[in-house]
């Protein structure tokens, strides 16, 4: 079974969302999304400034086996695209919930993460797939 | 459920991750398949190819049979154990498959052709056989196992008798030969040293149990194919198939136009194209900046029309995106190809891009 840690939020599309001291937000891929998906060899993350929908295509991460958009979770502008996945997307793999996060996020309203789900419900996701 | 080769259990026990590869259940990694992949180019690294199948051939027609049906001439195979890579054509000189032929003996020659083609070939070679005195037999009890990278000699040396490690370590390049129960090919499909074993199916899990306490690791499909890429090697179904001749798919050197007046199948169509000039071609393309090929991406030739990624990949070698594409003769040094939206430029170049875990790229690209 997959690691899925207690103090994320998740979206259905396999992205995790962790609410910072300073109440932005940084988005990545879960550690299920890195398995599926296999080696990551190229890492497309967006560069500050950006405004983004929830849903909206944000990033790109593409594995030896297929590309796949990273959408993003919440309405908000990119503070920060994590660039050393340029020379190191492995990393994305190695830890998908710390050094392989993807950008960070000021969310128009910080309250909108409560619409995502939590850890329990992501858990059910991820049951409910592998049937 | 898919077919199970009898390495089956063995593969779940190491952790692979399976898929369906035409109808059987195949390892596409054990973890990772950039590591396997390095593994491979950097030290050795064990397959299990026993989807694969074998054909033999016996009888006193065997020879004159396969001048008829194989596109390359088995004359060119004249010391026993030597062995040919060939293209197996329809009328129109469209690819059945393609096929390594192993020359054993006057009446004895065995095949090996790809998974995904079995029966449609073994159907074709029985008709064609019908008019020559050739037995075609589909063995269904061997497994096969391809030992490969720098250190495959060593590596199977120290699990194998003596004599046999004697025969592997002077057996010259695509030549094969029989020790006890094991066919031992000095072949493979990735661009390094290494052999390919076939062996009772019986056989086959004791024999990568022995290579794995010897330190070899077993490899997936998916590195497989990363590593054929590298080494230029063409994918039956991908790169070429009935709708391509091999003149289209760079494998022209594979047809042997000599003698002239040996008649193999496809021969005719072929020649047409020739004499017409073919309007497409196989070319290598390498990826100038960040991104990745894949199949069946657009490739813009500018002033020239346009093309189609056969087989796109990254090369964990080169770190770069690199692939085969099917191209307007036209082309010349540069194109682009349209990756996810974006036209990049790409460069065309000569196969391989990797030999014996060294680049063979022009220094410019």
């Amino acid at each position: 079974m997959s690691n899925v840690p207690v103090e994320l939020k998740y979206t259905k599309d396999h992205e995790w969302v962790r609410v910072m001291d300073d109440g932005n937000l940084m988005v990545g891929i879960t550690e299920h999304a890195q398995d599926l998906l296999g080696d990551m060899v190229f890492i497309e993350t967006p560069e500050a400034g950006g405004k983004f929908e929830p849903g909206q295509e944000v990033a790109v991460v593409e594995s030896v086996k297929a590309a796949s958009d990273v959408y993003c979770p919440v309405a908000g502008e990119i503070i920060e695209g994590n660039e050393a996945l340029a020379d190191a997307p492995e990393t994305v793999n190695s830890e998908p919930f710390e050094g392989g996060w993807l950008f960070k996020l000021k969310p128009d309203d910080a309250s909108s993460i409560d619409d995502l789900m939590d850890a329990d419900a992501y858990q059910e996701l991820l049951a409910s797939e592998e049937h | 459920m898919g077919k199970h080769t009898p390495i089956y259990n063995d593969h779940v026990a190491m952790g692979a991750k399976m898929v369906d590869f035409s109808g059987w259940e195949m390892p596409i990694h054990y973890g990772s398949q950039v590591d396997e992949h390095h593994q491979v180019r950097k030290d050795v690294g064990m397959f299990d190819v026993s989807h694969m199948t074998v054909v033999d051939l016996q009888g006193d027609d065997c020879r004159p049979f396969l001048q008829y049906l194989l596109a390359n001439n088995i004359d060119r195979l004249k010391d026993a154990g030597k062995a040919l890579y060939t293209c197996m054509l329809n009328e129109s000189g469209g690819v059945i498959d393609d096929l390594i032929v192993y020359y054993m003996s006057d009446n004895w020659f065995r095949l090996v052709v790809n998974a995904a083609t079995r029966e449609k070939d073994v159907a074709w070679i029985k008709k064609q056989a019908a008019k020559f005195s050739v037995q075609v037999t589909e063995q269904e009890d061997l497994a096969m196992i391809a030992v490969q990278g720098p250190n495959a000699c060593d590596k199977l040396c120290a699990i194998l008798d003596e004599d046999s490690c004697a025969v592997i370590r002077d057996l010259a390049p695509f030549y094969a030969v029989e020790s006890g129960d094991l066919f031992i090919g000095h072949t493979g499909y990735t661009g390094e040293d290494g052999f390919e074993l076939i062996l009772p199916s019986d056989q086959a899990s004791g024999f990568w149990q022995k290579l794995h306490q010897q330190g070899v690791p077993p490899i997936g499909l998916g590195a497989r194919d990363t590593l054929r890429l590298e080494a230029g090697m063409n994918l039956y179904g991908t790169d070429m198939d009935e709708d391509t001749t091999p003149l289209e798919s760079g494998l022209g050197w594979t047809v042997a136009w000599e003698p002239k007046d040996r008649d193999f199948i496809g021969r005719a169509a072929l020649e047409r194209q020739r004499e017409a000039s073919p309007e497409r071609k196989l070319v290598g393309l390498v990826l100038a900046g960040r991104g990745v090929l894949r199949n069946h991406q657009k490739v813009v030739v500018s002033g020239v029309g346009e093309g189609e990624i056969t087989s796109g990949s990254f090369s964990p070698t080169l770190g770069k995106a690199i692939a085969f594409a099917r191209v307007p003769v036209g082309i010349e040094s540069d194109c682009s190809v349209d990756v996810r939206g974006k036209l990049l430029p790409a460069k065309v170049v000569k196969a391989p891009f990797v030999r014996n875990g060294k680049s063979c790229l022009p220094e410019m690209v």
